[in-house]
């Protein structure tokens, strides 16, 4: 983070009401979730495969005695280009669930940063096709010089579904 | 007072809970016409010891109650009081009025000696020889004893300054509540709105009904400090009040009995909606379930204390090794290190012994209930218990009792004739329920069985039909026709009876064992009865495995599932119509299962003849699971997969290895389900080769 941006960011907090998100890169694209959601970031490790699971799980990992599914989010967002290397990281975050909620990882290229976004940068997503992807993107975050799709990432992400591109989503 | 006796009075409850249990099971047993010395020796033991230890804590109605009921059995015993079948009811109704009086005692209330009382009276009029009907007294006879004895009711005003003269309400129905069973309810007329309320005055009005065997003068003496100041009514309640908490009292009393017997302290089933009086005495009740405590074997205590012995000279030895240690002392380290292991081993597995107790724990209820439930249907009926020794976990014991007793009033309720019935169709007048618990495998079986007229596949199909569960042009066998009854939103019941039938289906029954990782199922046949049969995993947490390997993943089989492991060079491996591979074991075929393959992962051997063959038992079949290699066996901590992921099929959960890295625990149901191994194809060839499949 520059100080610039350090500065801008102190000052909107100042002004109104914002929450953090943490930024990741994914493909290329920065996308962004409630930093409130995260619990930690890993390093990539190699984990159990689960037999016949959906693609984009991964397998399972053992995170300080219990089980976590991983889920290359990637996949999940029909990126191609999966590279599992010393900066691939997996953020483990809590999505709602039916009872309790469950601690998921979700396998992404590089972290980015932490970013304020007051209500009035979050823009609603443009109308976007009935995907599952698309159920994902909770609205786009602008800061003056680039826009962060901002996730709402729920249990769907270890079910079943069809993946659609990235690319084929931000154009929509 | 020179001793605290309070600190003994959870013995006394414990002691008394498992007396009354002894003189229950005694009375159920007694066979009527032809008395053992013995039975009624133990029924009499049992009461004495109540009465004494009751006498002691300064429990005197109790003491006194019981002291009746003893001089009754003292007669019966130096014969020369003939005991009928009646009287077995009535001691049984006095096991249960002692038993909710002593459950008072423990929650710290005063016990009610309402239905003490009546009973009381019934014992001391067949002592008198006046009364042996024995018949019990029915709500209307609370009236006899008069208005003086059923209760008050209370109307009570204070002053708005009651407060400021230093009364408290609250004290003073305390003191009421230490007369009898109170209710209060607040008169809330004259209160003011937020802005005029004086936190120091008080607005509030009370009706307060108070049952018991209580004189009026006792209940103004609590109120003679604000009787001048305030607007004080006493009334005797009226009968039919006196008798709606009556009732109550009694549904509380029966229901009670059906769950005390089991250690589980599973939340009642709230079914009745109930008075008042009742509903605070549940509160209560519930209040005070949290510290339970297990009795465990003297003989389990004295192993645990050998292997803590043991662990600590090997600690010790360690301890000097570690001293000067050399490269020489290594042998000597791994000496202390496979000890160590293995102390630890056996410590952990005695520790889980401590939870384990005889499922004897569960059955004890049924004796009762079954006794309660056929007098109420009028029918016959003999409870046979078989492997009551058979050991549990204490958790899925608890948890089992529930859906044990649904099954059980259903195969009594719907499963049984009625006598008449059983008579015309050549049966025996006395119907047959047994309960059966042994080992199989890993799990512990328990079996409902009763010889009644058996599932009516027609009635189950039409429900299902009608209730749109199955299309009606589905051509179902008696088997998938019988698991229909398990479906959510199906219930036969003709009509909805007290006993069974009340909306709870056999769904909740499969829900609740499947969510102890059990299963269960049902054999029926028309005529001759049905068979529910439940499996369930031993313990929940602790696991014996074997590990495997194939290409890269590590897999764990519970080891209690493998039967043997083999090696095959392929003489012995047949193809049958329908694609499925057999194994010639012995003389068994054993339908082969490629892990690789239903797994989608890549193998070493992919072929039967290169691998080893694991055969492993589950789901009444075995199977011949192909794998690349057998690595280690281990005791495994089972942990969820559901808690952050979703059930996997073939997959009962996953367990963390000594490395650290997850490693998934196969469940062989789940396997043979996957792989699409017929059971029945398999029987087939089972059956047609002479031999009967597991």
């Amino acid at each position: 983070m520059t100080s610039e941006e350090q500065a801008e960011n102190e000052e909107v907090t100042t002004e109104e009401a914002s929450d953090q998100y943490l930024t990741f890169f994914m493909g290329g694209e920065e996308f962004g979730v409630d930093i409130l959601s995260v619990q930690e970031i890993r390093g990539w490790e190699p984990i159990t495969s689960i037999p016949n699971s959906p693609k984009q799980v991964l397998g399972v990992m053992n995170l300080r005695g219990t089980v976590s599914p991983i889920v290359d989010l990637r996949q999940s967002f029909g990126i191609n280009e999966l590279t599992y290397n010393d900066e691939t990281v997996v953020i483990i975050i809590s999505v709602e669930s039916e009872g309790s909620p469950k601690v998921i990882g979700i396998v992404v290229d590089a972290v980015s940063d932490v970013y304020n976004f007051t209500r009035s940068q979050v823009q609603p997503s443009p109308e976007l096709s009935q995907t599952l992807q698309a159920q994902y993107v909770k609205g786009l975050g602008t800061t003056d010089d680039k826009m962060v799709i901002l996730l709402k990432l729920s249990e769907q992400l270890i079910a079943d579904v069809d993946v659609v591109s990235g690319r084929q989503l931000l154009a929509g | 007072m020179s001793v605290d006796l309070s600190q003994f009075h959870q013995v006394f409850f414990e002691e008394s809970y498992e007396g009354l249990d002894t003189m229950e099971s005694a009375l159920l047993n007694m066979d009527i016409s032809n008395i053992n010395d013995e039975e009624i020796n133990e029924i009499f033991r049992a009461a004495h010891s109540i009465k004494g230890g009751s006498g002691t804590f300064g429990f005197m109605e109790i003491a006194e109650f019981t002291h009746v009921v003893e001089t009754l059995l003292d007669l019966i015993r130096s014969n020369e009081f003939v005991m009928e079948k009646n009287h077995v009811d009535l001691f049984l109704k006095f096991v249960d009025c002692v038993r909710t009086m002593i459950r008072e005692l423990e929650n710290g209330e005063e016990c009610s000696t309402t239905v003490s009382d009546e009973l009381k009276i019934v014992f001391t009029a067949i002592l008198e020889g006046g009364d042996s009907s024995g018949t019990p007294p029915t709500d209307e006879s609370s009236t006899e004893s008069g208005p003086s004895a059923s209760g008050w009711e209370v109307y009570f005003k204070p002053d708005v300054d009651v407060l400021r003269t230093g009364n408290d309400a609250v004290r003073m129905f305390r003191e009421l509540a230490e007369l009898g069973e109170i209710s209060v309810e607040a008169d809330l007329s004259s209160l003011p709105t937020i802005d005029k309320i004086e936190s120091d005055s008080c607005y509030l009005a009370w009706n307060i009904t108070l049952i018991g065997d209580v004189s009026e003068a006792q209940v103004s003496e609590v109120f003679e400090w604000v009787v001048d100041d305030s607007d004080l009514t006493i009334k005797p309640l009226l009968a039919e009040v006196a008798e709606v908490a009556e009732v109550a009292e009694v549904a509380e009393l029966q229901e009670d009995n059906v769950e005390n017997n089991s250690p589980a302290n599973s939340s009642p089933d709230s079914n009745t909606a109930r008075d008042v009086v009742a509903k605070k005495v549940a509160a209560k009740k519930d209040t005070k379930t949290e510290s339970v405590s297990i009795r465990v074997g003297t003989d389990k205590i004295d192993s645990l204390i050998n292997m803590v012995g043991e662990l600590v000279i090997t600690q010790s030895m360690l301890n000097e090794l570690s001293k000067e240690f050399t490269v020489d002392s290594i042998p000597k380290l791994l000496e202390g290190l496979t000890q160590l292991n293995l102390h630890t081993r056996e410590l952990q597995e005695n520790v889980m012994r401590i939870r384990m107790l005889p499922i004897s724990f569960a059955f004890s209820r049924f004796p009762r209930l079954v006794h309660d439930m056929s007098n109420t249907l009028g029918k016959k009926v003999e409870l046979i218990l078989l492997g009551e020794q058979t050991e549990l976990d204490k958790t899925v014991m608890e948890r089992i009792g529930d859906p044990l007793v649904h099954l059980v009033r259903n195969s009594l309720d719907h499963g049984l004739e009625m006598p008449d019935v059983r008579a015309a169709s050549g049966k025996d007048e006395m119907g047959k329920i047994t309960l059966n618990a042994f080992h199989q495998g890993g799990n512990i079986v328990i079996q409902i069985i009763d010889d009644g007229a058996g599932l009516n596949e027609e009635l189950i199909l039409n429900k299902a039909i009608e209730r749109g569960l199955v299309s009606a042009d589905e051509n179902l066998v008696a088997e998938e026709i019988h698991d229909l009854i398990f479906l959510p939103g199906f219930s036969t019941a003709a009509q909805v009876t007290d006993i069974s039938g009340r909306g709870v289906g056999m769904d909740v029954v499969r829900r609740n064992i499947q969510e102890l990782n059990g299963t269960v199922d049902v054999e029926s046949k028309a005529g001759q009865g049905s068979v529910f049969t439940i499996r369930l995993p031993l313990t929940l947490a602790i696991l014996d495995g074997q590990l495997i390997k194939i290409g890269q993943e590590t897999f764990i089989f519970p080891l209690l599932s493998i039967v043997e492991s083999i090696e095959t060079k392929g003489q012995t491996v047949h193809r049958v119509s329908g694609g499925c591979d057999v194994l010639r074991l012995r003389d068994e075929y054993v339908p082969i299962i490629r892990l690789w393959e239903i797994f989608n992962v890549e193998a070493e051997h992919e072929s039967v003849e290169d691998g080893l063959l694991v055969i492993v038992e589950g789901d009444n079949m075995k199977v011949a699971v192909l794998v690349d290699d057998l690595l280690a066996q281990q005791q495994v901590v089972i942990k969820s997969m559901q808690q952050n992921y979703r059930p996997v099929s073939g997959v009962s959960g996953a367990t963390i290895l000594g490395d650290g890295t997850v490693s998934l625990i196969l469940d062989i149901t789940g396997l043979i389900k996957l792989a699409g191994v017929s059971k029945d194809a398999y029987k087939k060839i089972a059956d047609s080769d002479g031999t009967v499949a597991a």
